[in-house]
C-alpha cells in the first residue's frame, strides 16, 4: 500500500519551500531580534555624541516608513495580480515594490551621509556603532530584495510568471512583508521611543 | 572484562582516587580557612553526597539490569511495556524535591556571601593587570602587588577592576572567584560602573596561594597572587612599614657619603653592592614603571616594589630568592611570555632593552632583596 | 519478497563534489568530522604532554593558547555538530521513510561551508597565528588592542561560515521532518531520534543567528573600528559573555540531543522492548530544548551580575535536571525486563549513560552557584564538560555509529574489534577526565600552559596524559573497524538487528531514491508488527519498475558555498568594498542556482 511515489507528496500539504522560508524568517528574527536589543542596551552609553536625539529625524523617517508599508501594500497586490494571471497588473506592482524599495533606501542613503556629516560614524561612539550595523544590515535586506523583485519582474515580463509559480512569488512576499515589519520594530524602538 | 565487573571496578578506582592521594594542596577548594570558603565548602559537601548516593544507586541499577536481563538462546520474546505512568511520575517528583533541596540553600549562600560587610570592614582595591595584581589600600598611601596583606578575624571586602582585559581573583582557601572586569567610560551625568565585591573573613593566619581564574592572555598560567593573613598586630605593623621608607627599619638605609666607609666594614661589601644596586635602580628606566616608598622612584605603570624583600614571590611566579629574582630582571620576556618590563637584551613593552651589565643585574637584585628585611 | 539490488550510481570525484544525495552528503560529513577528530585530538594529546610536568615548556604560552582555543573550537563546531548532522543527513530521511531531505541542494551548501570554514580556521596554523582567545572568545580580550594578530580574525570568520551552515542545515532538517514524513507517519510516530534531530535543528535556527550577531559585532570592532567591546569607549566586555551564553547554552543541547535520540532508538532494539514511556521522553527532550534557553547565566557567576541573578539563574539550572534525569530512568525502565544484546552499539549506549550520569551530577555541582565559584574555570569544570560533550555526545554518536553501519555499508562491522574500541575507549576516556575532578578542585585552573610544582596536582595531570594516550588510540582502532568493515566486512541484511524502526525496512545500504515508493506508516516501531511490517516491505524491499525520479546533482552548491565563504574571508582586508566582491560571486551562483531545474532529463 502506497501513495503514489512523486517529490510532490508532502505531510502537511503545504509546499516544503513554505515551510522551510517560514523557518528561515524565524531564524532572522532572532538575528534582528538580538542587533535591536544591542541598539537597546548600548542606547543610554555613548561617551560621545552625537546623541540619538540630536541627529534622529523622525518626520523623515516617517515618510520612508511610510514608502515601505506602501511598498507592502503592492506587494500584496502584486502577488494578487500573479496568481490570477493577470501580467500587466503583476508587473505593474511588481514595479512599484521595486521603485518603493529603492525610495526606501535612498532616503536611507541620505540619512546614514547626513549623520556622517554630523560627525556620527561607526566608530564615533556606541550609538552609532550599533545604529549603522542594525539599520545598515536591514538596508542590506531591502537591498537583496529589491534584487529578487526585479528578477520577478524580468520574469513576469517575458511571460515566466504564470499562476502556478504564484508560490516563488509568494516567498518573495513573505521575505518583503518580514523585512518591512522588522522597519517597524526599528522604527518604533529606536526613532520613537527615544 | 564484562561491564558487569567493570562498574564496580570503575567505583572501586574512583573511590581510591579521592582518598589515596594524601599530601599537601596549598591551593585546595576544599580546604576553607574563611567564612565564605566555609558556606561553599558546606553546600559543596552535602550536594557531593548527594550526587553520589545518586550515582551509585543509578549505576547499581544498571549493574543489576545488566546481570539479570541478558538475552539468551532462547530466551522468549519480553514483555512488551510502552510506559508506566505512576512510575514516571514518581520519578519525575523526586528528582525535583532533590533539586528543590539543593536549590534552597543555594540560594541562601548566594545571598548570605554576596552581602555588604559591617562599616569595619577593611576595603582593598584589587585592581588586575596583564599579568600581576595590584593592591591599594585605604587612604591610597600603601600600594603593593602580587602579595596581599590581609589581617584575620577582620570583615575584608576586597574591590576588584580591571586595568586592561577580564581577570578573576581566586584564592581557594579563602573563597570562591569573582572576575575583575574593566570599568566601563560613561556618558556625562551618569552613574559610574559598579565594580564587583568579595566579601570575606579570614579564620587561620598563613599564606594562602591562588592565581587568576579568567584566561587573560599568553602569561595567564603565570598571573599568581599570595595572600599573607596575620594578626591584627603584625598587619598594622606592615602598614606602617609600607607608609615609612625604602628599607621599612630607619638603620637599613645607607647614606651616600657612608658608603666608602661601609665598603670596609665587615659585610660591607654586601652592603657596597646593595648600594649600587640602589643607584642603578633609580638611575635606570626602572623608575619609569616602578615605585619605592620613601625614595623619588614613583612609577605607576609597574607594580610597586616596597618592602620588596619581604614578598613570597617575584612577578607572582617564582619564589623570592636573589637568583629568580636576577632571572626575572634579566629575562622578563623568557618567564613570563606577554610582561609588559624590558630585559637585559629583549625590549619588553614600549621599553628598549635595560643594557644592564650581569654586576648591575645582581646589584638591583640585591638591593630589591634588601628592602624591608631586618 | 525480493530484496532490490541497489540501481548503479555515478561514481568519481566530481560525482561526489556535485551530490545532492543525502546518503553521500552524509558521508561526507562523517568523514570530514572524523579527520577533524584527529585534528582536535592532536592538539589535545599536544597539550596533554605540555601538561605531563609542572612548570615545563614543551610549547611556548603562545601555542598553548591557540591549541587549547582550536581544540575546543574544532571538537565543538568541527566534530560533534557535524558528525551529528551526518546522522542527521543518513538516517533521518530513512526514518521517516523520504526520499532526501526537503532541499537537497541547500543540504550540499551546507556541507561545503563547513568544510570551507573549517579549512579557513586551521589554515591559520600554516602562519602559526591560530585563534588564541580560548573558544568562548571572552571580550575584551578579543579587542585589537590585546589581540592584535590576525588570530582572532580567523576565529571570527571561520565561525561565521560554519554559524551560516548550522542554520541552513536546521531550516533544511525542520522542513524535512515536519513536511516529509511518509504517509500516515505522526509526529508521535517517529523514532526519537528523528525527534530529536527536530528539536536540535529548531536549536540551531533559533541559537545561531545570536552568536551570528555576537560576531558580527567582534567583526566591526576588529575591522571597522566600532566600540561594542571596548570598555574604554563605554562598551561593555560582559555583554560578549551574555550574547555567547545565550548561544553557548543552547548549543550544549544541539551537542547532547543527538546522542540521545541514538540512544533511544539502540536500547529498545537491543533489549527488544519498546521504548519505555515514549511521549515523556519526547516531551523531555523538547523541554530540555526550551529550558536551555533560560540558563545562560550559570557560565557567569563569577562574572558578578548580583544575587538576584545568580539565584534565578541557579534554579533555572536546577529544573534542566528533572527533565535530564526523566531521560535516564526512562532508558534503565526500557532496558529493564528486556532481553539484552550486547552488541557493541549496545554497550556504547549502557556506556553513555553510565558515564553522562558522572556528568550530569557534577553539572548539578555548579549549578549551585556558590560552589560555582569554586569550580568554575577550573579542570574541574573541564572534567564536567568532557564527561558531557565526550561521554554523553560522543558515546552516544559511537553508539550510533556501530548500529547504522551495516545500513550505510552494507556489511557488518567487526563485532570483537568494536568492543576493544568500546573499552579502550571507556577507560582511555575515564582516566583522562575523571583525575580532572582533582586538579581542578586543588585549584588548577583551566586554560593554564602549565601549573606551579606546589599545587602537588601532577599525578592527576599524569593519570589525564596517559588516558589521553589510550582514548586516542581507541581511535585508531575505530578507524580500523570502519576500514575493516567496508573492505571485507560480512554482508548485511536489510535488518540485521531486528530493529523496529523504518530505515530497517530497506536493502542495506539503500538505492539512491531510499524505497521505490513510499510506505505507509501506521504505528511508533512499525518493523515489529507483523503486519505492518509486510505491507512496507512489500513496497521498500521491491524492485520498481521505473526508477523514482530524484533531483539532479547540481555544482551551485559549491559555487555559492565559496562566494559565502569568500566573502567573510574578504573582511579580513579591512576594506568595505573587499567583500562585494565575493557578494558578486554568491549572487552569480545564487542565481544560476535560482534558474537551474532540479529535475530536467539530462539529454
Amino acid at each position: 500500500m502506497s501513495d503514489a511515489g512523486d517529490h510532490h507528496y508532502t505531510s502537511t500539504g503545504l509546499p516544503s519551500w513554505k515551510i522551510g522560508f517560514w523557518t528561515f524568517i524565524a531564524s532572522e528574527c532572532l538575528f534582528f531580534g538580538t542587533l535591536i536589543s544591542t541598539y537597546m542596551v548600548y542606547r543610554t552609553s555613548s561617551v560621545q555624541g552625537p546623541f540619538p536625539h540630536e541627529v534622529l529625524n523622525i518626520p523623515l523617517t516617517s515618510i520612508s516608513t511610510f514608502v515601505l508599508l506602501m511598498s507592502s501594500l503592492a506587494m500584496v497586490l502584486a502577488l494578487d495580480g500573479v496568481t490570477r494571471g493577470n501580467r500587466k497588473l503583476a508587473m505593474g506592482w511588481l514595479a512599484a515594490v521595486v521603485v518603493l524599495g529603492l525610495v526606501f533606501l535612498g532616503f536611507q542613503a541620505y540619512e546614514f551621509t547626513h549623520f556622517v556629516h554630523e560627525g556620527l560614524t561607526i566608530q564615533r561612539n556606541l550609538f552609532g556603532s550599533s545604529f549603522f550595523v542594525l539599520t545598515g544590515f536591514h538596508g542590506v535586506h531591502v537591498s537583496v530584495g529589491v534584487i529578487w523583485l526585479t528578477t520577478l519582474l524580468i520574469l513576469s515580463a517575458r511571460g515566466k510568471l504564470p499562476p502556478e509559480k504564484a508560490l516563488s512569488v509568494e516567498i518573495a512576499g513573505l521575505y518583503w512583508h518580514f523585512v518591512d515589519i522588522v522597519w517597524i520594530a526599528i522604527f518604533t524602538l529606536i526613532y520613537l521611543i527615544q | 572484562m564484562t561491564l558487569r565487573t567493570a562498574l564496580p571496578a570503575f567505583t572501586l578506582l574512583l573511590a581510591l582516587l579521592l582518598v589515596a592521594c594524601g599530601g599537601e594542596y596549598p591551593q585546595s577548594s576544599i580546604d576553607p580557612k574563611s567564612d565564605f570558603a566555609h558556606s561553599i565548602h558546606t553546600l559543596y559537601v552535602a550536594i557531593f553526597w548527594i550526587t553520589l548516593v545518586i550515582l551509585v544507586l543509578v549505576w547499581g541499577v544498571m549493574a543489576y539490569i545488566l546481570a539479570k536481563f541478558r538475552d539468551r538462546p532462547g530466551s522468549p520474546r519480553p514483555r512488551q511495556i510502552h510506559g508506566h505512568l505512576g512510575m514516571e511520575v514518581l520519578w519525575t517528583i523526586l528528582p525535583a524535591l532533590i533539586v528543590i533541596g539543593i536549590a534552597v540553600p543555594s540560594v541562601q549562600t548566594v545571598f548570605r556571601t554576596q552581602r555588604t560587610p559591617a562599616v569595619s570592614a577593611l576595603t582593598v582595591d584589587v585592581i588586575g593587570h596583564q599579568f600581576w595584581w595590584e593592591f591599594r589600600y585605604p587612604g591610597g598611601r600603601v600600594v603593593t602587588a602580587n602579595d596581599l596583606h590581609l589581617p584575620v578575624g577582620r570583615p575584608i571586602a576586597l574591590r576588584l577592576q580591571s586595568a586592561d582585559v577580564i581577570h578573576s581573583f581566586w584564592v581557594p582557601m579563602l573563597g570562591g572567584k569573582r572576575d575583575l572586569v574593566p570599568e566601563r567610560a560613561r556618558p556625562e551625568g551618569a552613574r559610574p560602573d559598579h565594580a564587583n565585591w568579595l566579601y570575606f573573613t579570614i579564620q587561620e593566619a598563613g599564606v594562602y596561594r591562588g592565581q587568576c581564574a579568567e584566561f587573560c592572555g599568553s602569561s595567564h598560567s603565570l598571573m599568581g597572587v599570595r595572600v599573607v593573613a596575620e594578626s591584627g598586630a603584625e598587619f598594622a605593623a606592615w602598614l606602617a612599614d609600607m607608609q615609612r621608607s625604602e628599607g621599612s627599619a630607619a638603620d637599613s638605609v645607607v647614606a651616600d657619603s657612608a658608603l666608602v666607609a661601609v665598603a670596609g666594614a665587615p659585610g660591607g661589601a654586601a652592603a657596597a653592592r646593595i648600594e649600587l644596586g640602589r643607584r642603578t635602580f633609580h638611575a635606570a628606566s626602572c623608575v619609569a614603571c616602578h615605585a619605592i616608598q620613601g625614595t623619588t622612584a614613583a612609577g605607576r605603570v609597574g607594580p610597586n616594589l616596597t618592602l620588596f624583600g619581604r614578598r613570597q614571590t617575584v612577578a607572582g611566579w617564582l619564589e623570592n630568592t636573589p637568583d629568580n629574582l636576577v632571572k626575572w630582571i634579566t629575562l622578563p620576556g623568557s618567564v613570563k611570555p606577554g610582561a609588559k618590563m624590558p630585559g637585559v637584551a629583549e625590549a619588553g613593552g614600549n621599553f628598549p632593552p635595560t643594557n644592564l651589565s650581569e654586576e648591575q643585574v645582581r646589584a638591583v637584585a640585591e638591593y630589591l632583596w634588601s628592602l624591608g628585611k631586618p | 519478497m525480493s530484496v532490490a539490488t541497489p540501481a548503479p550510481h555515478p561514481t568519481g570525484v566530481w560525482s561526489w563534489i556535485t551530490t545532492v544525495d543525502h546518503k553521500r552528503i552524509g558521508i561526507m560529513y562523517f568523514v570530514t568530522s572524523i579527520f577533524f577528530l584527529f585534528v582536535g585530538g592532536l592538539e589535545a594529546l599536544i597539550i596533554r604532554a605540555q601538561l605531563w610536568k609542572p612548570e615545563q615548556a614543551l610549547i611556548s604560552a603562545e601555542t598553548y593558547s591557540q591549541l587549547f582555543t582550536m581544540h575546543g573550537t574544532t571538537m565543538v563546531f568541527m566534530v560533534v555538530m557535524p558528525m551529528a548532522v551526518a546522522f542527521f543527513n543518513y538516517i533521518v530521511p530513512l526514518q521517516i521513510g523520504a526520499r532526501d531531505v526537503a532541499f537537497p541542494r541547500l543540504n550540499a551548501l551546507s556541507y561545503w561551508l563547513y568544510l570551507l570554514g573549517s579549512l579557513y580556521m586551521n589554515v591559520s596554523w600554516l602562519w602559526g597565528m591560530a585563534p588564541n582567545a580560548g573558544w568562548t572568545g571572552y571580550a575584551n580580550l578579543t579587542s585589537t588592542q590585546f589581540s592584535p594578530g590576525q588570530n582572532v580574525n580567523f576565529w571570527v570568520i571561520g565561525l561565521s561560515i560554519l554559524g551560516i551552515s548550522s542554520i541552513l542545515g536546521g531550516v533544511n532538517f525542520i522542513t524535512t521532518i515536519v513536511n516529509l514524513r511518509a504517509p500516515g507517519m505522526k509526529l508521535m510516530h517517529m523514532p526519537l531520534f528523528t525527534w530529536m534531530t527536530l528539536v536540535t535543528s529548531f536549536i540551531l535556527v533559533t541559537a545561531m543567528p545570536v552568536i551570528a550577531v555576537a560576531l558580527v559585532l567582534l567583526a566591526f570592532d576588529r575591522f571597522f573600528a566600532a566600540t561594542f567591546f571596548v570598555p574604554t569607549a563605554g562598551g561593555d566586555p560582559v555583554f560578549w559573555q551574555h550574547l555567547f551564553w545565550i548561544f553557548g547554552h543552547p548549543e550544549v543541547y544541539v551537542l547532547i540531543l543527538p546522542s540521545f535520540g541514538v540512544i533511544s532508538d539502540v536500547i529498545p532494539a537491543f533489549s527488544r522492548k519498546p521504548l519505555f514511556g515514549y511521549p515523556v521522553v519526547v516531551y523531555a527532550g523538547v523541554l530540555i530544548g526550551f529550558i536551555g534557553w533560560g540558563v545562560w547565566s550559570h557560565h557567569m557567576f563569577a562574572s558578578g551580575l548580583g544575587p538576584i541573578a545568580d539565584s534565578f539563574f541557579l534554579a533555572s539550572t536546577m529544573i534542566i535536571a528533572i527533565p535530564t534525569g526523566v531521560k535516564i530512568f526512562n532508558w534503565l525502565a526500557t532496558m529493564w525486563g528486556g532481553s539484552l544484546r550486547l552488541t557493541t552499539a549496545m554497550l556504547f549506549a549502557v556506556g553513555m549513560i553510565a558515564v553522562f550520569t558522572v556528568g550530569g551530577l557534577s553539572g548539578i555541582m555548579h549549578a549551585s552557584a556558590p560552589v560555582d565559584l569554586q569550580q568554575h574555570d577550573t579542570y574541574f569544570v573541564v572534567a564536567h564538560l568532557h564527561y558531557v560533550i565526550v561521554g554523553g555526545a560522543m558515546m552516544g554518536l559511537f553508539s550510533g555509529f556501530y548500529y547504522w553501519f551495516p545500513k550505510v555499508t552494507g556489511r557488518m562491522a567487526d563485532e570483537g574489534l568494536g568492543k576493544i574500541h568500546f573499552w579502550l575507549a571507556m577507560i582511555g576516556f575515564n582516566l583522562t577526565f575523571f583525575p580532572m575532578h582533582m586538579s581542578g578542585m586543588y585549584g588548577m585552573p583551566r586554560r593554564t600552559w602549565t601549573y606551579a610544582a606546589a599545587l602537588n596536582v601532577d599525578i592527576y595531570n599524569q593519570l589525564s596524559t596517559v588516558g589521553g594516550v589510550i582514548f586516542g588510540v581507541s581511535a585508531l582502532v575505530w578507524v580500523w573497524v570502519m576500514l575493516k568493515g567496508v573492505r571485507s566486512g560480512a554482508p548485511a541484511s536489510p535488518n540485521p538487528w531486528e530493529a523496529p524502526t523504518l530505515e530497517w525496512s530497506i536493502p542495506s545500504p539503500p538505492a539512491h531514491y531510499n524505497c521505490p515508493a513510499l510506505p505507509r506508516v501506521r504505528h511508533r516501531d512499525p518493523l515489529w508488527r507483523e503486519e505492518d511490517r509486510a505491507a512496507i516491505e512489500a513496497v521498500t524491499l521491491s524492485v520498481p519498475e521505473v526508477e523514482p525520479e530524484m533531483p539532479n546533482s547540481s555544482f551551485w552548491p559549491i559555487v555559492v558555498a565559496a562566494g559565502t565563504s569568500a566573502t567573510w574571508m574578504l573582511v579580513m582586508t579591512g576594506r568595505w568594498w573587499a567583500p562585494l566582491i565575493g557578494l558578486a560571486f554568491t549572487a552569480f551562483g545564487v542565481f544560476a542556482w535560482a534558474f537551474e531545474d532540479p529535475f530536467r532529463k539530462k539529454s
